[in-house]
């Protein structure tokens, strides 16, 4: 279900199966991420919980799903940090090769 | 986290109201199976500034009064089955609430 008058990441009140409540350790790129954004909101006033949430929200049904907790954060707090001008796609993009040439070359 | 201010509001603890039945396409903090419902405020939150600005990157100001809207289950879900006592509250910004 996903329509501009109910969006897709509403679930609250639907019909859903069991709660799943063990607890799991995070990995160290989970405990980044989470850093990451109190780093931007807390600490530098960077961008809010609300575009946090805001950028989630407009991930669409298929991605919604398929990415994890802190992997729609991630994706978040790069669209946050681009609108706000704090980073730019090419200095992103070439971040990111080197890294990848670091781990992978 | 924004400090709650407290600023003048228009509905007191036990004021029946309903939830506008709003669908607008932006971000919004009001679940979507509470709209169109009445409840009774259970309590006043302060004055935040508005999610749907701060979403925005806009300073969301003046402040919006919120409260604690409690709902009985049977309202939201009418063939609620559990307790029929059973009740959801939920935490609702002003301009989303209407005298019931």
């Amino acid at each position: 279900m996903d329509s501009p008058e109910h969006r897709y990441h509403d679930l609250g009140g639907r019909p859903a199966g069991r709660c799943e409540r063990d607890e799991h350790e995070y990995e160290t790129w989970e405990k980044r991420v989470d850093a990451l954004m109190v780093l931007l909101s807390y600490r530098c006033n960077a961008m809010t919980v609300d575009e946090l949430r805001r950028y989630i929200e407009e991930l669409g049904p298929a991605a919604y799903d398929d990415l994890g907790y802190y992997e729609r954060w991630m994706h978040s707090l790069t669209q946050a940090m681009l609108q706000r001008g704090l980073v730019t796609v090419d200095e992103l993009a070439a971040k990111m090769a080197e890294i990848e040439a670091r781990e992978h070359g | 986290m924004a400090e709650a201010a407290v600023a003048a509001h228009r509905f007191a603890v036990g004021d029946r109201v309903r939830v506008r039945r709003a669908y607008p396409p932006g971000h919004v903090r009001t679940p979507w199976y509470c709209r169109g419902h009445a409840g009774v405020i259970e309590r006043y939150c302060g004055a935040f500034p508005n999610p749907e600005e701060l979403a925005y990157n806009r300073p969301g100001l003046p402040p919006v009064p919120l409260y604690r809207v409690r709902f009985s289950s049977k309202e939201l879900w009418p063939d609620y089955a559990e307790n029929p006592a059973d009740v959801v509250e939920i935490e609702i910004y002003e301009h989303w609430l209407e005298q019931a």
